[in-house]
């Protein structure tokens, strides 16, 4: 057998907190970073994103969008071709160029994200000092910034963590004696965002901002005195540029599920000193009806078995969600990283002895879900369908990131998604 | 530079996918990053295929690349082949592998595996995915295909090979059943289709055959020169798609073969051509149409659509620069401009320029023509999910012109209807702008500022409760504002608030 066979497979312990833990290495059935522009350019609406890459990129990015054809999308690439390769045309003039013919076109975009992809970076271009160059020339009307969704960098979610990051360092100052104030990094739905802000308004914690913000003109202040939270796991870079601007992290399990979203506010609470009886008479309303709506979904997929493919770093939140909230069992839940500080909240409710794994040889994992044949098996678009086909039941990954299910009116929602493909087999006769 | 909304084609290595998925018995091992991975859906989830493409990349990252890749690469192909067992490896690079240049084809080579390596150039920055499912195609005939071991023994029926269905084509599985069965009618034998289906081992009797039945020029062209060059095997040149260009493949396959195509042209026939002629196609007469795809389903769709339903072709274009030439022709037939672009604003632009009744594209088109109001069926790649029709949907041959009828008239207003619309231009029901009666009802955009229901015993909605209640999808709206109505007026709520909002959504689940 192969040297990759041997060497690409080590079970090790997390440390302290004794989970099986299968670390691979292998083929990837992952997207790269390039991905998150399908949901971030719906959330910053003044941005546009300028992918520099190859007609590979560009068809990745449309096929990841799906149906989802916009008139004119707020992304696009800028295809290298073989004169830019070459040298026989300067790849910056030619950047500099195709951004000017863009802006033109699009005189509503306030902020141009430069996002570095593969061939960006194997043929060096710097795209931080293109950016910069390119800021100078057009001040103030539009900011450009940029940052890499390559995929040898940077895996699905990591896309949307590197541009937030890369937004950080250009937040405005908060003063020194500002009051404390309460950052949400991580984009989230905003009728999400909605909800979370009336909890904080009635738990008296303020003031709330934040990140990504809806428009590139109200960029949320960071400073000393800003408390943050991450309402999504996969944002490891954003954190350290957060804390590199004096930001202090409220370490918390995320808001999906009641009980998620219970603990994530009830940390921020304190935070605020929010006393008991308060943060109760807030939040036992909400939490108390979601509860409720849960119960129909727990009939359904208690005792059901769930086996993750590693894809967007939500995996070990959610297991903990369907396995405490819902009473699944975990089968094996894959991650493409293990974040153990982000996630040190959520792996001390993980019922313990759950198979973890890191990193991915999908023909490996392929073996183990077959294997195991689990009830629900989590993955992306590329195995569902031969999955299905096997007679698993499976539940598309890029739904978790498209859909609100953050926070309380959203945990039945969260669960409909795991309980949909179950109830549809149920159903169906031939 | 150049920069690209949306894209017609996919990069070569799609291409060789394509090729590669279509077939049994091979497997690509693609030097490429993980989000290459990406191209796997376009099978499994576009063309609902059950089985995963036949296809490992080597998801290289950025920290191997200081270090040895080329190692990664033989790994990846030692393993590969272990594991899936291919007649045939196929090896080859995307982008960015293209660029670290580490030689796939030696590399493979060097492991001396105990079958065929069939290395595959695809210059990513210069070519496309057409390209490179026909250079891949051609690869593989090149390296497999033997010649004809004897001459056909007297007696025994004519053959032929199909060419160029791939996967993720354009309706090419019902292509090949529709054109196999009137081949068979004609009485020659099917030697070998290929790529859909083959196996290296199908590929080596390809010489076999007396002569090639070349269905999509785009793809199996390059191979089927190859083929006449080195086997002396002639092939088709007619795209049978419509009833006068089937019979006119009929004829050429009849002559190719020594058959006598009398019988099957005296016969058979396309309800198509009674329908155009039935009065009620009276209304079709003149309707201006513009056609864009690639130039084969482009050229065939105006000859159709000009000839056989008696439309206007307004105007004719493709995405296939390399076979511009053949549009051009076309497009002189019916005195107007080819159109040869990739960028799709470029489409769109001489869309809106040409105000035309009906719009016959690819999936992009499709887009173009729901934004400008403007009836459309689609004839060509790209595709999307409804092009996969669960019922037998061919494009080509008698049936295929049946299915050609049906779809591009479809869209139109109805003969009858079209006159009840003008007689009543101003009822105000039937002004112009009403959508045909048998496409449903349209659906309205939503007024955001929907009058709140005043009724008597009817709960009022806070203005908080209303906002949120209009950032609910327009098309479940209806319903959700039904259900709270109901949830509230059920408990004597007469305020509706957010929290009623919820607790409603709560109630009623999904
Ligand atoms: S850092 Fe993580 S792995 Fe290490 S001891 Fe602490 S919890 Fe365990
Ligand atoms: S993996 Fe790299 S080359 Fe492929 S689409 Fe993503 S950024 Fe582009």
């Amino acid at each position: 057998m192969s040297s990759l066979a041997n060497l690409s497979a080590t079970q090790a312990a997390v440390g302290c907190d004794e989970f099986p833990l299968i670390r691979e290495r292998g083929q990837r059935e992952v997207f790269c970073g390039l991905t998150g522009i399908i949901w971030l350019h719906r959330k910053i609406q003044d941005a546009f994103f300028l992918v520099v890459g190859s007609r590979t990129c560009a068809h990745l990015l449309q096929s990841a969008a799906g149906v989802m054809i916009f008139a004119e999308p707020r992304f696009a690439t800028a295809i290298i071709g073989e004169r830019d390769l070459a040298g026989l045309a300067d790849c910056n003039d030619e950047l500099d160029r195709v951004v000017s013919r863009l802006l033109e076109r699009r005189p509503d975009i306030r902020l141009l994200f430069l996002v570095g992809s593969c061939p960006s970076e194997v043929i060096k271009l710097d795209l931080s000092r293109a950016a910069s160059r390119l800021s100078q020339r057009f001040a103030p009307g539009v900011r450009v910034l940029s940052y890499s969704g390559s995929g040898i960098e940077t895996t699905f979610t990591q896309g949307e963590d590197a541009c937030l990051a890369s937004l950080v360092p250009t937040l405005p100052e908060e003063t020194a004696d500002a009051a404390p104030a309460l950052l949400i990094a991580g984009a989230i739905a905003e009728v999400v965002e909605d909800q979370f802000r009336r909890i904080f308004d009635a738990l008296g914690v303020g003031p709330v901002h934040f990140l990504p913000p809806r428009r590139s003109t109200a960029m949320p202040p960071v400073g000393r005195n800003t408390r943050y939270a991450l309402a999504q796991p996969y944002l490891a870079d954003t954190a350290r540029a957060l804390e590199a601007r004096g930001a202090t992290r409220i370490a918390a399990p995320f808001p999906l599920g009641a009980e998620g979203t219970t603990l994530w506010l009830r940390a921020i609470a304190d935070a605020w000193n929010v006393d008991a009886a308060r943060f109760r008479s807030v939040t036992d309303l909400a939490g108390e009806r979601a509860r409720r709506a849960l119960g129909r979904q727990r009939t359904l997929l208690a005792g059901k078995r769930v086996f993750f493919f590693p894809d967007s770093q939500l995996e070990i939140p959610l297991a903990r969600f369907l396995s405490r909230e819902l009473g699944m069992e975990l089968g094996e839940v894959g991650t493409p990283y293990l974040h153990r500080q982000h996630l040190a909240e959520e792996l001390a409710l993980l019922p313990p002895g759950t198979q973890l794994s890191e990193g991915q040889h999908v023909e490996r994992q392929l073996d183990r879900c077959r294997a195991m044949r689990p009830d629900v098996t989590v993955c992306g678009l590329g195995l569902a369908n031969p999955l299905e086909a096997d007679g698993l039941t499976t539940k598309w990954s890029i739904e978790l990131l498209f859909t609100p299910i953050q926070g309380y009116e959203q945990a039945a929602d969260l669960a409909e998604l795991f309980a949909r493909p179950l109830v549809r087999r149920l159903r169906l006769e031939a | 530079m150049e920069l690209t909304l949306w894209t017609y084609e996919g990069p070569p290595h799609v291409g060789a996918m394509r090729i590669a998925t279509a077939m049994e018995g091979v497997h690509f091992v693609l030097h490429a990053p993980q989000g290459d991975t990406y191209a796997d859906l376009l099978f499994t989830m576009i063309e609902r295929l059950q089985k995963r493409p036949p296809v490992t990349y080597t998801t290289f990252q950025a920290r191997d690349l200081g270090a040895d890749t080329a190692a990664l690469f033989q790994d990846a192909a030692r393993d590969a082949f272990h594991r899936f067992q291919p007649q045939l490896l196929m090896v080859g690079a995307s982008c960015t592998a293209e660029l670290i240049q580490d030689d796939p084809g030696g590399l493979a080579r060097a492991l001396d595996l105990p079958v065929p390596v069939v290395a595959l150039e695809l210059p990513s920055y210069q070519k496309k995915e057409n390209w490179g499912a026909a250079e891949t195609f051609y690869r593989l005939v090149r390296a497999t295909a033997q010649p004809r071991p004897a001459p056909r023994p007297a007696g025994t029926p004519p053959s032929c090979n199909v060419l160029g269905p791939t996967a993720l084509g354009f309706r090419h599985r019902d292509d090949v059943r529709e054109i196999t069965a009137l081949l068979e009618r004609m009485g020659i034998a099917v030697n070998v289709t290929a790529p859909l289906g083959a196996t290296p081992a199908d590929l080596a009797r390809l010489g076999a055959a007396d002569f090639n039945v070349l269905l999509y020029p785009e793809i199996a062209g390059t191979a089927a020169a190859w083929l006449g060059r080195t086997f002396g095997q002639k092939a088709t040149k007619t795209v049978p798609i419509g009833v006068a260009a089937t019979r006119d493949f009929v004829a050429e396959v009849a002559a190719l073969a020594g058959v006598d195509p009398a019988p099957v042209l005296s016969a058979e026939t396309s309800r198509l051509s009674w329908y155009s002629r039935s009065v009620d196609s009276n209304y079709l007469t003149g309707k201006r149409v513009f056609v864009f795809g690639d130039a084969t389903h482009a050229v065939a769709a105006a000859r159709v659509a000009s000839g056989e339903l008696g439309f206007t072709v307004v105007g004719i274009g493709t995405y296939s620069r390399e076979f511009a030439r053949d549009v051009r022709e076309a497009a002189k037939l019916y005195e107007v401009e080819a159109l040869i672009t990739e960028d799709y604003l470029a489409v769109e632009a001489a869309v809106a320029a040409a105000q035309p009744d009906l719009v016959l594209g690819t999936q992009m088109e499709r887009h173009i023509a729901k934004r400008l109001g403007i009836p459309c069926a689609v004839i060509s790649a790209p595709v999307h999910v409804q092009d996969y029709p669960a019922r037998y949907s061919p494009q080509m041959g008698f049936e295929g012109a049946n299915v050609l009828f049906d779809t591009w008239v479809h869209p139109l207003m109805m003969g009858l209807e079209e006159h009840l619309v003008s007689m009543f231009r101003d009822d105000f029901e039937f002004h112009a702008e009403a959508a045909p009666s048998h496409l449903g009802p349209v659906v309205q955009p939503p007024s955001d500022a929907a009058p709140v229901a005043e009724t008597v015993g009817r709960a009022r909605w806070a203005a908080e409760a209303e906002a949120e209640l209009g950032r609910i999808p327009f098309f479940v709206r209806g319903k959700a504002r039904r259900n709270t109505e109901r949830f509230a007026e059920e408990r004597g709520v007469s305020l509706i608030s957010l929290e009623t909002l919820y607790d409603a959504k709560a109630h009623f689940g999904r």
